[in-house]
């Protein structure tokens, strides 16, 4: 009881509640047919908006005003890039790989370089960068679909017991963000920014090494996801970033970190991210069409913004 | 003294009872201000001082216990209600919107001044205000709150309470008023206590300064763990006899350094200046003082940044920072207090960039003994300690760093008798071994305990005191000349 108690009380525990209900009410709708591939579905789909939530959290952490914009353009760039860059040769996987990666470190230091030396805000150094990154992306790819060399599409899609191995990746990145920001002198430095930034320079903590890291971090897990998602999805499109803009923000909203910064929250992206596929499974289930359903998205975070700020005013 | 047919009490607790979780912060309290007094409220952190205050202005209700306005029994006690009945509040954590300027807050506070022209209106009171208890005060009612120095905010809060529109003030509560005031400035604010009290108003004065409580107060009640211990006209008290009743340790009489000569050890920080250039050597004390807010904070800082790394961590810091303003750089109002002890010392309780948690608990453990925080548990919030506790979790952060010089901010605020007495000691202590302190203090005892004081005047140093030197009289003089010494 007191277990019970205890779990109630974990910020994560709601997005996993919700993701069960409406799993639940998905499934019923079906009869009970659906329900391991709706499973093995949400599971595959979401893996993209863990990696780069995950990135978004530990900017958001950081406090009021830390976002990252350019993220759907830094999916776009990396995938496109890596893709090109492989030209569908097996044996150009991993360097590939480390293409992708490059460019995420490279996005990431401009990104901070433009807050820290134009003394841009955040949103705003972002989403300049987001516009110069889609350009490059859109010069370099002239609207041609890149296909993935067979071996990656191969992994990227397949799996065990039906798991892709996208979800596993996903699932090892989140752990070691976990233990990161749970155990890691890295994890304290960015939740005691988040809370203060002039107690935490005055703590002796380094505050612009710790941002900088961080929004290196996030571009990077931003790239990774690009090239997953680009081998995943059969080739690098122009827009395949554009709806992890609003999806990286939501599933950290949702998954309990706080948006005032200080606190984070990662097995809430999971729940969250998996509730945010399952809504839209569900909305498409009973044959709704797309604009409702991104008015329902858009209901359903505010919904729970405010449940949220209402459960932390409660505690105090 | 009007010590005549006392008239009925303005307000009344009877047997207040509060609880937060398991702490019992009221046990059965009693007391009652009468209108033209000045009730002086001492006792140690956590004596349940600031619950008392934050039930009469209405903003916590006791679990048990009567609360009685002008005689009539609050049943929902309410801070509008309070406001209305003219009870005034200055708290020892500073309540002003750091983003609205001195005229937009009177705003706040003065909620009749509605409609056009109210700036001019909130203007006048606050100005007025100002002018009556602290003439010639320097501050611009257009500024920002946030742009004023701690001890601004501090006088422009203290006007506030005392300011009129159409609702008087009757009951003015000063939680440790003082604190980031000095000595003129807490002069000039006592005298409006006694004015205001001779005028007819009451007064609620909470001090860890006992010389301020015992010349301006009518009555003193001391309290300890959530009850009014002792209670007698302040005539009956001398400063010793305060110290007894409040359950401390009386410090030595004239507690005075023993005159350490330092001039032959080792320079460990250096700022030259062409004038007053400044040094601090290996195991000294070395005081900032002047009158408040004329940039000692700021030059605390400065050093601090320019001798910590903000991209890399130093592998050897050597400096450590105490902050006084402890809501702007001090605490991480999320944390646990073991982890705001740990975090300056992180460097030193890690394993490959791993937390070590059996040696953070070990030295926060340590700390909590050698400090003596008062908490059963170095993983409650450090919201739940008193605000004395917070600023011993300063300390122990900073001195629980390797630095070898630490930096104080007039860290003291609010910061109880005894526990200062004990904090001297172990900076002392600290001191004896070599470690070197830079003080900056808006308390002149505290000044004399420095080895060698410097005296800042409008952002710069003026003038350099040493041993025999260091004393209220000298630093008066140098602070208001600027070309003593």
């Amino acid at each position: 009881m007191s277990a019970l108690a205890s779990l109630t009380r974990k910020p994560w525990i709601w997005s996993f509640v919700a993701a069960g209900l409406v799993w639940l009410v998905t499934v019923l709708f079906t009869g009970g047919a659906s329900a391991l591939g709706l499973t093995l579905a949400a599971l595959t789909f979401s893996s993209f908006a863990i990696i780069v939530g995950t990135g978004q959290m530990l900017v958001i952490t950081l406090g009021p005003g830390n976002i990252d914009l350019s993220v759907p353009a830094t999916m776009t760039l990396a995938g496109t890039l890596a893709l090109k860059f492989m030209a569908v040769d097996n044996s150009l996987i991993l360097p590939g790989l480390l293409v992708a990666i490059a460019i995420g470190l490279a996005v990431g230091s401009v990104n901070y370089g433009l807050i820290k030396l134009l003394r841009i805000p955040p949103i705003i150094a972002t989403l300049c960068m987001s516009f110069i990154v889609q350009s490059t992306a859109i010069w370099s790819n002239r609207g041609l679909r890149i296909k993935p060399p067979p071996a990656l599409a191969e992994f990227a899609t397949s799996g065990p017991f039906g798991i892709a191995n996208v979800a596993l990746v996903a699932l090892l990145i989140t752990i070691i963000a976990w233990i990161f920001l749970e155990r890691s002198i890295y994890g304290r430095w960015i939740t005691s920014i988040g809370q203060s930034m002039a107690a935490a320079r005055m703590a002796g903590v380094p505050v612009d090494g710790a941002r900088f890291l961080t929004y290196v971090i996030c571009a990077v897990l931003a790239s990774i996801a690009g090239y997953l998602l680009a081998s995943f999805s059969g080739g690098a499109a122009l827009n395949m970033g554009a709806e992890y803009l609003l999806m990286s923000i939501a599933v950290v909203v949702i998954g309990g970190t706080s948006v005032a910064g200080g606190f984070s929250n990662v097995p809430g992206i999971w729940g969250a991210s998996l509730f945010m596929f399952l809504v839209v499974s569900m909305l498409n289930t009973y044959g709704l069409g797309a604009g409702f359903r991104m008015i329902m998205t858009g209901i359903i975070i505010i919904a729970v913004i405010l449940l949220a700020s209402r459960r932390n005013t409660s505690l105090t | 003294m009007p010590d005549s047919p006392s008239p009925s009490p303005l307000v009344e607790l009877e047997d207040a009872r509060l609880r937060f979780g398991v702490v019992k912060a009221l046990d059965g309290a009693t007391l009652h201000v009468r209108p033209g007094e000045c009730l002086g409220l001492v006792g140690h952190n956590g004596a349940g001082k600031s619950t008392v205050v934050n039930i009469l202005n209405g903003a916590l209700t006791p679990d048990e216990g009567v609360l009685r306005r002008d005689g009539q029994t609050v049943h929902r006690n309410d801070i509008n209600d309070a406001r209305a009945h003219g009870t005034r509040c200055v708290f020892q954590e500073l309540s002003l919107c750091p983003n609205l300027t001195v005229i937009e807050n009177t705003r706040i506070v003065h909620r009749d001044l509605g409609g056009f022209g109210w700036r001019k209106r909130a203007r006048q009171i606050i100005e007025d205000s100002l002018n009556r208890i602290f003439p010639g005060h320097h501050i611009d009612s257009q500024a920002t709150v946030g742009s004023l120095s701690i001890a601004q905010r501090q006088m422009v809060e203290i006007a506030m309470a005392f300011s009129e529109s159409s609702t008087r003030p009757r009951l003015v509560i000063l939680d440790e008023p003082t604190s980031s005031l000095d000595a003129t400035l807490a002069g000039q604010m006592l005298a409006q206590v006694r004015r205001f009290v001779q005028a007819g108003g009451s007064v609620i004065l909470i001090s860890h300064i006992l010389h301020e409580i015992l010349s301006t107060a009518d009555r003193i009640i001391v309290m300890k763990d959530g009850r009014v211990s002792v209670e007698r006209p302040a005539g009956d008290f001398t400063t010793q006899s305060l110290f007894e009743a409040m359950g401390s340790v009386a410090p030595e009489e004239g507690v005075t350094q023993q005159a350490r000569n330092l001039s032959q050890a080792p320079v460990v920080l250096k700022v030259p200046h062409p004038t007053v250039p400044f040094t601090a050597r290996r195991g000294e004390l070395v005081g900032l003082t002047g009158l408040s807010g004329h940039g000692q904070s700021e030059m605390l800082i400065d050093l601090f940044r320019q001798h910590s790394g903000n991209w890399l961590p130093h592998r050897n810091p050597t400096v450590a920072f105490v902050a006084g303003d402890r809501r702007l750089n001090g605490i991480f109002h999320l944390w646990s207090i073991l982890e705001n002890f740990a975090i300056a010392a992180l460097g030193d309780l890690t394993r490959r960039g791993f937390v070590d948690d059996a040696a953070v608990r070990e030295r926060g453990a340590a700390w909590q003994r050698r400090i003596e925080i008062r908490t059963q548990d170095m993983n409650q919030p450090i919201l739940s300690l008193s605000g004395g506790n917070q600023q011993k979790v300063l300390f122990a952060r900073a001195l629980g760093t390797r630095a070898p010089v630490v930096l104080m901010d007039d860290p003291m605020r609010g910061v109880d008798v005894g526990t200062k007495q004990e904090v001297y000691r172990i900076i002392r202590e600290e001191a004896a071994a070599g470690r070197t302190f830079i003080w900056y203090s808006t308390e002149m005892e505290e000044v004399c305990l420095c080895d060698r004081v410097y005296v800042f005047r409008e952002g710069a140093i003026v003038a350099e005191l040493a041993g025999s030197e260091v004393n209220e009289n000298n630093i008066l003089a140098a602070s208001f000349e600027g070309e003593a010494a």
